[in-house]
């Protein structure tokens, strides 16, 4: 079937089977490897996604389903520079192999978009459908916590 | 390869339920996707619900809230009116796998899907909620109860739908109980749930409503242990009776998360801690 939408602010028109999974979709047919698959069966959150502003499971959402939508990912979150989250995780270490880091991005983003102020439990509860088997989350979360901070002065400065 | 429709209106996706009788309906995607990739099941075409406005919204008149079928778990999360009249639910959706998946689930989908640890079943059966469905031969309205016929088994007619959940606002209950035992905080599959509304008279029960997910092939009420509480106060002696009568009346299996002896044990363990409420 032939569907259209924005990845990351770019219109993508292409004609693929209706029941591809949008993740395959992304990866193989748009080259925008950020989302992963780690379980693929929803449980690990690697392949998370916005769409339309709300973070979804590229491996449970299907190529039909991008159709008309916005859609943004790791890569689509980095305009001017990184996005605060990216950085923060860079700079303090809440990366390790990494294979979870643009899934975590995405949901932590999205945390705050919506809470400009999260404490760190509302952060745990976050990003506790994103599986890191590296790091323990310690250093996700004051990462997300900097990340919050950085927004907020930003936020003042204007 | 199945095709995929989207259709926007509820006229248009019964339409494409009556066409083809192999058709098959995807709501939030979460099990079904998981179940049709494991299985290597390929249905005929998938009508996907996510563009149909009208099964979205909730609802109240003061006595009942309608919560379309479309409805998130995380729009049920962000319900001041779920919130405040369904405290039983609202519970339920905030421990229902991960923020993510909680995005796409949707509460439709949960009866649909029929698990006997579906998070939203307890809830619903002591809340005496129901289910109103369509399909081109008119509505129909069935309590959940009903609508359910076993674990993964509703009375869901091919070319029907689930259109809203009514959910009474239980009033006159003086506790609104839910609790989830999982191998882990997030992203668990329940080992046991309890759902409880209790009514006092002074400190006495006054009226009890129980119901358990994951200990048996559906959801499992248990009239002995509601019975042996009312009437009596609710402390862990009169819990305990009761407890017994609740590990008695549960007929759980063995599987990868729990053992059937210690789901029985837990199911009623999980009343006593309404002593301390």
């Amino acid at each position: 079937m032939k569907i259209r939408f924005q990845l990351n602010g770019q219109e993508q028109r292409l004609d693929v089977d209706g029941d591809l999974r949008a993740l395959d979709v992304l990866r193989e047919h748009c080259g925008v490897t950020g989302p992963k698959e780690g379980c693929g069966t929803g449980e690990c959150g690697a392949c998370a996604v916005w769409m339309d502003g709300v973070t979804r499971l590229s491996c449970l959402t299907l190529a039909a389903q991008l159709d008309g939508r916005d859609v943004t990912t790791a890569e689509g979150l980095a305009t001017d520079g990184p996005h605060p989250v990216q950085a923060a995780l860079a700079e303090l270490g809440g990366v390790q192999c990494g294979y979870c880091t643009p899934g975590i991005v995405m949901t932590a983003a999205e945390l705050l978009a919506r809470d400009a102020n999260p404490d760190r439990d509302a952060i745990r509860r976050a990003v506790s459908g994103n599986l890191c088997r590296c790091t323990g989350y310690h250093k996700i979360v004051d990462a997300v916590e900097e990340a919050a901070q950085t927004m907020r002065a930003a936020q003042e400065d204007k | 390869m199945m095709p995929v429709f989207l259709p926007d209106t509820l006229d248009a996706a019964l339409d494409l339920l009556t066409r083809d009788p192999a058709a098959c309906v995807m709501a939030g995607g979460t099990d079904l996707l998981v179940h049709l990739r494991a299985t290597g099941d390929a249905p005929g075409p998938l009508v996907c619900l996510d563009r149909l406005r009208g099964l979205k919204g909730i609802k109240t008149d003061g006595d009942t809230v309608r919560i379309g079928a479309g409805v998130t778990m995380t729009e049920l999360l962000a319900s001041p009116v779920v919130r405040d009249f369904l405290p039983l639910l609202h519970r339920a959706a905030g421990v229902f796998a991960s923020p993510t998946v909680r995005n796409m689930a949707t509460i439709g989908g949960n009866l649909c899907t029929a698990s006997p640890a579906g998070d939203t079943l307890p809830p619903l059966y002591v809340m005496n909620a129901s289910v109103e469905l369509r399909s081109p031969r008119g509505e129909r309205t069935l309590p959940v109860d009903r609508f359910i016929t076993g674990p993964r088994r509703t009375c869901l007619e091919r070319d029907e739908l689930v259109t809203a959940v009514t959910v009474p606002i239980p009033v006159d209950f003086d506790i609104h109980h839910f609790e989830k035992v999982g191998q882990r905080a997030a992203q668990a599959i329940a080992v046991v749930s309890l759902a409880a509304l209790v009514a006092l008279d002074g400190t006495t029960v006054h009226r009890a409503r129980l119901a358990w997910g994951s200990v048996g092939p559906g959801i499992v009420r248990c009239s002995e242990a509601e019975e042996l509480l009312e009437g009596q106060r609710l402390t862990l002696t009169n819990l305990r009776a009761a407890a017994a009568a609740v590990s008695n009346a549960v007929t759980p299996i063995s599987d990868v998360r729990a053992s059937a002896d210690y789901r029985r044990q837990v199911a009623g363990n999980l009343l006593l801690r309404l002593a301390a409420l």
